[in-house]
């Protein structure tokens, strides 16, 4: 049944007939948007899960040793240490286009040249193991912003593909059903009415011979009548 | 292209390494700390805010609010304590989310 009332005009019917085609090719291009966006999302999700684990773990062990480098320091000579950092960062973001998702990439740019040139203390008063536990947090980094990068990716597509999806469902399973109700419902009318037109038209031909015929034995029973007398 | 900076958010042990690296660290001590440092930082020209486990328990719905939104990209790290699995089951919520079941 359809869900609204519809005029059951020709004029209706040729816009419907164009809302349909229109609803099934959006349909159809919705659908392949989101075959390709699954494609893409579930890649990043893969990356996403290799690297947090990888991440996960490393970090880990840069935790560990910066509790056994501040077990081997008071907790104040480590703040001290770490306090001024040397090297700064500086993130650079830009967009790329994903099945019309702007996801971002990150570019870092630190402020000295040599990206290795981390530690921000002297070596004098720090134990080595900060050295190490600075020195492996600094290669754990480039991991994270990768994964910073490809997990909101991961965030943005889900959340475009759960729209598209819903936009997909409407349109097959309300829109064009609708659609196509509608149409069936105004030809289905308008078919009727012609029959009731020509029932009509041939309703209105028996009277008007049954009165020609009427009429004209009228005049022939006057003549015949005319005739009779004058002979 | 305009510069953004990058957060770690979380217990002064498990961030003070990273103020080496030149990051913007914020240590926190309780949780509604941390809620008004993350909404702060949202508000600022921060692009990424790294975020430890520990503290996204008390702190979903304010990380779901910018789970949408192109900045910041809330990462979770695990903190001193150990990976509490949050970050691994947030990537699944994702899928279950896109695909409609977990199917990885």
């Amino acid at each position: 049944m359809a869900a609204t009332v519809v005029n059951p005009t020709r004029m209706e019917l040729t816009r419907l007939k164009g809302k349909l085609k229109t609803a099934q090719r959006g349909h159809k291009l919705l659908k392949d948007k989101r075959d390709e966006l699954m494609k893409q999302f579930l890649d990043t999700v893969r990356e996403v899960r290799q690297l947090r684990t990888q991440v996960e773990e490393e970090l880990m062990k840069v935790h560990g040793s910066f509790t056994v480098a501040s077990a081997l320091m008071s907790a104040s000579a480590m703040g001290q240490a770490l306090m001024y950092p040397k090297q700064s960062v500086e993130l650079e973001m830009s967009f790329q286009n994903v099945m019309s998702v702007n996801v971002p990439t990150y570019h870092y740019k630190t402020r000295t040249e040599d990206e290795g040139d981390i530690f921000p203390y002297g070596f004098a008063t720090t134990s080595g193991e900060l050295d190490g536990a600075v020195e492996a947090l600094g290669s754990v980094f480039q991991s994270m912003l990768k994964l910073a990068q490809i997990e909101k990716t991961a965030q943005l597509l889900a959340e475009e593909i759960e729209k598209t999806r819903r936009r997909v469902n409407a349109l097959e399973y309300v829109v064009i059903p609708n659609t196509q109700e509608s149409i069936r419902y105004i030809t289905m009318k308008l078919d009727e009415n012609e029959r009731s037109t020509t029932t009509r038209l041939m309703k209105v031909k028996d009277m008007l011979l049954a009165q020609a015929l009427e009429e004209k034995r009228a005049a022939d029973a006057r003549s015949m009548e005319d005739y009779q007398a004058r002979h | 292209m305009a510069s953004y900076r990058i957060a770690v958010l979380g217990d002064q042990d498990s961030v003070q390494g990273f103020q080496a690296l030149g990051l913007s660290t914020f240590p926190v001590d309780t949780v509604e700390q941390a809620r008004t440092t993350l909404h702060q930082l949202a508000k600022e020209d921060v692009a990424i805010i790294y975020l430890t486990e520990t503290l996204a328990v008390d702190l979903e719905r304010d990380i779901a609010r910018y789970k949408d939104n192109l900045t910041p990209a809330i990462i979770l790290i695990p903190g001193k304590e150990g990976p509490l699995g949050i970050g691994m089951s947030n990537i699944k919520k994702a899928v279950e989310r896109a695909v409609g079941a977990d199917i990885l």
